[in-house]
């Protein structure tokens, strides 16, 4: 029998990873949405650049960066006693960003696609952005946030370069299923590996269909 | 008295708008913008209620001055105290038809308004539904209500009737001017239909080309440049039938289509789909009261 310790540790790394950024992207979707500021497309790009690059590069310039050698890991290791590299608390940062886009993007393009009149109409009613956001925009956009929700949490369960990188392989603590199936395809037992994927393979299914059922009921409840 | 001098430049399809509007009017009355598309109504409804920023000038009510360029003053839209009703109505798709109208309320205002405002506007029996499900009709009104549940200072309408049907419309002119005289309303409306303007409003302002052209009591500013001793009318060629020496021109008006005979000379270069200005001197025009 496999040990279910890494599929576990990949439950947990995805929805803390998501719940950090969903707080985190909130603001930054609805910023996004309605700044006229004309740098916009530099913030942009930057939360796209996870999408194309390869999650080695990205796993290798954290491991740079947070490595007690190096000035930023350095800074961690001396005053604040944190070790970041090897660390589940580093696997939290590095997902935080390699998933950021698949969080922002739904959200924003939600935000986006309201007409602009519903939120002028709260403003005129003498309500804050904040209140506006959070009774006005957020309610209606419900299946951008569901799809924002479980995109960032299956791809945190897929992702494999980064962890790799900056986790190593240390039961516990950072190897998650795709490292398992990793490792246990490297010591050939491929029935192993195969309970593995079959586990990702499932829930991944299971979580996009139910997705895709509550987005068709919400639009059809919408539009009868 | 509220004085409003705003300039500001659009950039829209055609290229760079100036926008240049002076107006100033009496608290309670009525007034409204009459203008083609594009000539920047929506535009100076925006700026009045801090949507928008204006490049310069100001906007004076009585004592309060929401913005003032000089000074560096601009409100935020949640500081004025205005009702905006969006020409698409804007409601809340999330919420009842209740909590659409009580959403302007803060935590400590009396809940019971609301119950006042279903009442008024006849919108009881519809409390519990969703936006979504409403007409147009309805939803104009709950708009309304929304917008006035906070009793604003300003109540802005930008062309909120033009989607309904006609009579949706006159029973709709009438709860406005009744909500108007009941509540001693200054109202701003946008609207192109001049016999809704005859009916409603105290003031008209004309804007055209970005300023505003002419303005004053609606037969005032519409008499010298529409009403005239004879009718006018422009419309499309829909077909030309021979019958015996003349020909019958079938052409559509509005939404009525009107025959009209022709001679050869006439209907020598016309054809289906040409646009034809039709004249006549009204001096003995029949009429009678349809509604």
């Amino acid at each position: 029998m496999i040990d279910l310790e890494p599929i576990w540790l990949t439950a947990r790394l995805a929805l803390i990873t998501t719940a950090i950024l969903f707080v985190v992207s909130v603001p930054l979707a609805h910023w996004l949405a309605y700044t006229k500021w004309k740098g916009k497309a530099i913030i942009e790009a930057i939360v796209s650049m996870p999408l194309v690059l390869p999650p080695s590069v990205l796993g290798f310039y954290l491991l740079l960066a947070f490595s007690p050698s190096h000035a930023f890991g350095n800074l961690l290791d001396k005053y604040f006693d944190v070790r970041l590299v090897f660390s589940f608390a580093g696997l939290v940062i590095s997902s935080v960003i390699y998933s950021l886009p698949f969080m922002v993007y739904p959200l924003q393009s939600g935000f986006s696609a309201l007409p602009p009149t519903m939120r002028e109409a709260s403003f005129s009613l003498g309500k804050s952005t904040f209140k506006t956001l959070m009774s006005v925009l957020l309610p209606n956009i419900k299946p951008s946030v569901l799809t924002a929700l479980v995109l960032t949490f299956a791809h945190t369960v897929g992702e494999f370069g980064v962890v790799l990188m900056i986790g190593g392989n240390i039961p516990g603590e950072t190897k998650v299923a795709s490292i398992a199936i990793y490792d246990e395809v490297e010591m050939m037992n491929y029935d192993n590996a195969n309970m593995y994927a079959m586990i990702l393979f499932s829930i991944t299914f299971l979580i996009l269909l139910a997705v895709y059922t509550f987005n068709h009921n919400f639009r059809k409840a919408r539009f009868i | 008295m509220i004085q409003v001098s705003l300039h500001k430049t659009l950039q829209s399809a055609q290229g760079k708008i100036s926008l240049e509007v002076e107006c100033s009017f009496t608290t309670g009355s009525f007034v409204t913008i009459y203008g083609p598309s594009g000539a920047g109504k929506t535009t100076l409804l925006r700026m009045l209620a801090g949507l928008l920023k204006p490049d310069d000038g100001f906007i004076k009510m009585g004592d309060n001055i929401w913005f003032d360029a000089k000074q560096r003053i601009d409100l935020a839209p949640q500081k004025r105290s205005i009702g905006f009703v969006f020409q698409d109505y804007a409601l809340f798709p999330n919420m009842s038809v209740a909590q659409n109208i009580g959403f302007g309320l803060n935590k400590k205002d009396d809940k019971a308004i609301v119950e006042e405002w279903l009442d008024i506007l006849d919108l009881q029996q519809l409390r519990d539904r969703k936006s979504d499900t409403l007409s147009g009709g309805q939803k104009q009104r709950v708009a309304l209500a929304r917008a006035l549940v906070r009793k604003p200072a300003l109540l802005l309408l930008d062309e909120p009737l033009s989607a309904l049907d006609h009579k949706m419309q006159q029973r709709l002119q009438d709860e406005l001017l009744q909500m108007h005289r009941k509540f001693n309303l200054t109202t701003m409306l946008v609207s192109h239909d001049i016999a809704e303007i005859y009916k409603v409003s105290d003031k008209v302002f004309v804007l055209e080309n970005g300023t505003i052209q002419r303005k004053g009591r609606p037969e005032d500013v519409f008499s010298d440049s529409t009403a005239t001793g004879s009718f006018q009318f422009t419309g499309e060629v829909l077909g030309i039938k021979k019958e015996d020496i003349i020909y019958v021109v079938s052409v559509l008006v509005g939404n009525n289509i009107v025959k009209i005979i022709g001679t050869e000379n006439e209907v020598d270069n016309l054809g289906p789909g040409d646009k034809i200005l039709l004249s006549s001197k009204a001096f003995n025009p029949l009429f009678k009261k349809i509604g």
